[in-house]
């Protein structure tokens, strides 16, 4: 069948079977960002947002997303390298196969939750599997642009 | 100079510089091997054994091949009769030949029995289901206790072949034998006031790395076989394809795009051969991406091993002897079988570099599941589990602190380490790391336990570790640097950065020794027809190794620009100076600049301006380190949770802190995992439970605790910039130091891995009911 929805602002469509995954149509649509991890909804890799909400991409049809509101990494790569300047200082991408997931979550819980605090980051990530830095670089990223974009929030309100 | 002040100098060399490749990382390029694959790649999948000990009487593929789209289907009688081993080792591998590309005799449930390729993932799956195949089911080896001499034989063929004197012999399901000492072992366990006679299991782990394993190929304008693999080992890999598929090494190109992690896995060949082959019989392209089950049915785990430590003591509590029985379990086919097992006890016994006598003996053993292979700590981590575990045991007995029992006993700089090859530590501040990490934990007020009052007791606990840099007289890496015009450079890597970060560090290394910033030079790696060669990022090789590498190369470069500024400013090499931007002339104070040299170069020249240097070392200089683990035990179930973990590393000067930090770091969590809850499962007829993530589980961001990290540097004379390695000892210290904890919080003695809960609630009423 033919489906149509918005792609990173964009329209468009996508033939697809009734068993076919999101996952495979957006790498299909030169989304390469997003990863297939495990196949079983565990490691976090393939995670989008689907109508702004974090989402694996690998757990959804695809023929469900018809008219709906897709966003990958690569919609929102300005946002994505601003954080990623934060995680590279730390060394917190490392081999970057799961950083594409992991920064669309970090983005989302970023929209979701104001000023977390540790153990909220933790929980709202928990999916968000990593190999290889035992995550706490991640962490230590993830405060500092916090604590940045507290501050330019900050100085945006008293302008 | 002090080694102080000579790192307070370094510009680019010990800075937490972000790694080269950062930016294309978090913004998700296209840039690993799945991303790069032509989208009119083949599609190979592998129909695999449903039984761990099997022949193939008889495959019909006639039904499958009539699935439109189906290019070919490949079994045992389409492949070379050859046998070559997949573990990327260097030549001649201490790895038996003991494997087919596809064979007639399934060695492990998972086993490859036939390939499939076509134009579609569906017709590919469609044709898999099309094909059928006729077993004569054998019997298995199941238990590695009692695979020695069994009359069942994993490798009962006749063209097996062992080509290094490891003591394997497949007539006895043995892959290796060996035994070496030094001093009276048992005349000085006979003297010993106390002796710790114990044995210790550890089991088969993931690697798990987040990419599975995945390969392209594809014929060039010259018909050679392309081959684009997520690989630690190109040039390995060459090999390993011409071997396997029976053609000269000239026809084989490997190239290594970004790697989504190794930690060893991908030191084995996994997947590469199946895709190559395909496209060698059909001239296309075609590519494999391993789905996470396969990369966990059918992959290159840690190998189990059963180790038996006698370990004696005088009642002051000086070591004085260790006698190590290993046996190992390679599974189905040999890869790193021989090698792993060496690391149990040459990289255990000589953190007690005191002691008068040694021995180590072991046994390496073929059974029917899947064959284990490299992984991160490479046969350490199990032998520094049971060691370190030995000798918490020793204090426990001796009622002693097992930190002061350590201070009294641990390798220190200048010791020779007998059971170390002999070799002398040149730089050792492993008292300093334990110190330090004692101080960060708050050893003093927390040893032992804690009750918290709440039906949880938290309870502290410690290990040290060592590993090596490189193998010895075997790692070679060499480099390339030209200079180009305007005077940037190109460094030319055959060293594999797999996330690891070495295209950065040894770019830092390059610009600190050519006294530039680190964006006037430009890294490449890896491509088998043009990187010079190196043996591949393992062994914790890379930053001893080729960084010595880059700094010879360094040197000869630098030899030759002050040469080719002194000819251009038609003065004797002698009267000038490169510093970095320029050479000059010392008596004049004429100058050329770099960039102008690398333009005249283009233009009437006779000689490449360009070097390259390789470097192997007779020596692989340990790094040491100190891990504490702070755990919280609830004493109604028995679940043990991370709550502190204190590293203190030596890994002499540290290049680049911030990666140094996240290796460490991860290869705690990792450690984390296997101490607790990574277990490779099998069923009474050898098939693997544990094939999804949901099964086999790895740390998450709530299983880990809190993980602090510090460096403690020695100075290691023969390491670039005083270096040695990392990479590996970081996931050696969490096993024994977390076992130690639950021993110190509730008195259980965890010996066998992982240490559940099941096992602490049992230990606890085992302990309750005795007393």
């Amino acid at each position: 069948m033919e489906i149509q929805f918005t792609l990173n602002k964009k329209q468009v469509t996508a033939e697809v079977g009734a068993d076919t995954v999101l996952l495979g149509v957006l790498r299909d649509l030169g989304c390469k960002s997003v990863k297939c991890g495990c196949e079983t909804t565990n490691c976090g890799l393939c995670t989008v947002w689907i109508d702004g909400r974090s989402r694996l991409s690998c757990s959804v049809l695809a023929a469900g997303i018809d008219g709906h509101e897709v966003t990958t990494l690569e919609g929102v790569e300005e946002e994505a390298a601003e954080f990623g300047r934060f995680l590279a200082a730390e060394g917190g991408e490392q081999c970057g196969f799961c950083s594409p997931g992991f920064i669309m979550n970090v983005l989302a819980m970023k929209r979701e939750l104001e000023d977390p605090d540790l153990e909220e980051i933790k929980e709202y990530l928990a999916g968000n599997l990593c190999r290889c830095t035992g995550y706490m670089s991640q962490l230590r990223a993830i405060r500092k642009y916090m604590a940045v974009q507290k501050e330019n929030s900050g100085k945006e309100a008293q302008v | 100079m002090s080694v102080t002040e000579e790192r307070k100098n370094m510009r680019v060399v010990n800075h937490a510089v972000p790694k080269v490749d950062a930016e294309a990382l978090v913004t998700g390029k296209a840039v690993y091997t799945n991303d790069l694959a032509p989208a009119d790649c083949l599609i190979v999948k592998i129909i695999r054994s449903p039984h761990a000990h099997a022949l193939i009487k008889e495959i019909n593929t006639a039904r499958a091949e009539a699935v439109p789209g189906i290019e070919c289907i490949l079994t045992y009688k389409d492949c070379p009769d050859k046998r070559f081993t997949m573990a990327g080792q260097t030549y001649p591998e201490p790895s038996p030949y003991d494997r087919l590309i596809l064979d007639q005799r399934m060695r492990f449930v998972g086993d490859a029995a036939a390939i499939v390729a076509g134009t579609s993932e569906e017709a590919v799956k469609k044709a898999m289901k099309l094909v059928k195949i006729k077993y004569e089911v054998l019997e298995p080896v199941l238990d590695f206790r009692k695979a020695k001499d069994n009359p069942i034989l994993v490798h009962p063929e006749d063209n097996w072949k062992s080509l290094c004197p490891v003591g394997a012999d497949n007539k006895r399901n043995l892959c290796a034998h060996d035994v070496s000492e030094s001093g009276d072992i048992e005349a000085v366990l006979e003297e010993c006031d106390y002796v710790i006679d114990r044995i210790y299991h550890t089991k088969a782990n993931q690697q798990a790395m987040m990419e599975t394993f995945r390969t392209y190929s594809y014929l060039d304008t010259y018909g050679r076989l392309n081959v684009v693999s997520s690989t630690q080992v190109p040039f390995h890999v060459r090999r390993i394809l011409a071997n396997a598929l029976d053609i000269p090494k000239s026809r084989v190109r490997v190239i290594k795009p970004r790697i989504g992690g190794g930690f060893g896995a991908k030191q084995t060949s996994v997947s590469e051969v199946y895709p190559a082959l395909v496209t060698w019989k059909t001239g296309k392209p075609a590519k494999i991406i391993y789905t996470r089950e396969e990369s966990l049915i059918a992959s290159s785990p840690r190998h189990e091993m059963e180790m038996h430590v006698r370990l004696g003591a005088d009642k002051e509590g000086h070591i004085r002897g260790i006698d190590l029985y290993t046996l190992s379990n390679t599974g189905a086919f040999g890869e790193h079988g021989p090698t792993t097992v060496g690391l149990s006890g040459h990289k255990s016994i000589p953190l007690y570099g005191k002691a008068e006598a040694f021995r180590f003996t072991y046994d390496v053993v073929y059974t029917n599941v899947m064959s284990a292979g490299a992984y991160r700590g490479y046969g350490a981590t199990q032998g520094i589990f049971a060691v370190e575990s030995a000798v918490n045991e020793l204090a426990q007995v001796l009622g002693m602190d097992p930190t002061v029992l350590r201070e009294m006993n641990m390798v220190r700089e200048g010791d020779v380490m007998p059971a170390y090859y002999g070799e002398q530590t040149q730089s050792c501040a492993l008292d300093r790391c334990l110190a330090r990490a004692k101080e960060m934990i708050g050893w003093d007020d927390k040893y032992p336990c804690r009750d918290m009052g709440n039906g949880k007791v938290r309870g502290v606990g410690v290990a040290m570790a060592m590993q090596g840099s490189g193998i010895s007289s075997v790692d070679t890496g060499s480099v390339a640097i030209k200079v180009n015009d305007d005077g940037f450079y190109s460094l030319m890597i055959g060293a594999t950065d797999m996330g690891t970060g070495c295209d950065t560090i040894l770019s830092q290394m390059a610009a600190e020794c050519l006294d530039c910033d680190i964006k006037d030079i430009i890294v490449h790696g890896v491509d088998t027809d043009i990187s010079p060669y190196d043996c591949g990022s393992y062994a914790s090789s890379t930053t001893y190794v080729t960084g010595m590498a880059v700094v010879r190369t360094c040197e000869a470069l630098i030899g030759k620009i002050c040469e080719r500024g002194a000819e251009y400013l038609g003065c004797p090499v002698e009267d000038v100076e490169f510093n970095g931007a320029e050479v000059v002339n010392l008596k004049t104070g004429e100058s050329i600049t770099r960039k102008e040299i690398g333009n005249r170069v283009m233009c009437f020249n006779n000689e490449a301006l360009s070097a390259s240097e390789a470097f192997s070392s007779p020596v692989s200089p340990p790094p040491f380190m100190a891990g504490i683990a702070e755990v919280e035990i609830d004493k109604e179930t028995g679940v043990v949770e991370m709550v502190d973990y204190a590293a203190v590393v030596d890994c002499g000067t540290v290049v680049n802190p911030s990666l140094a930090r996240v290796q460490t770091e991860g290869g705690i969590a990792q450690g984390i995992g296997m101490a607790l809850f990574e277990d490779i499962v099998y069923s009474p007829k050898g098939k693997n439970y544990s094939n999804s993530f949901m099964q086999y589980k790895i740390p998450s961001r709530l299983d880990v605790g809190n993980i602090r990290v510090e460096f403690e540097s020695s100075y290691e004379p023969t390491g670039p910039f005083g270096a040695k390695s990392i990479g590996e000892i970081v996931i050696n210290t969490p096993s024994p130091a977390i076992a130690n904890a639950i021993q110190n919080a509730v008195g259980v003695t965890i010996r066998e891995l992982p240490m559940t809960a099941e096992k602490v609630y049992k230990g606890m009423r085992e302990k309750a009911e005795n007393r």
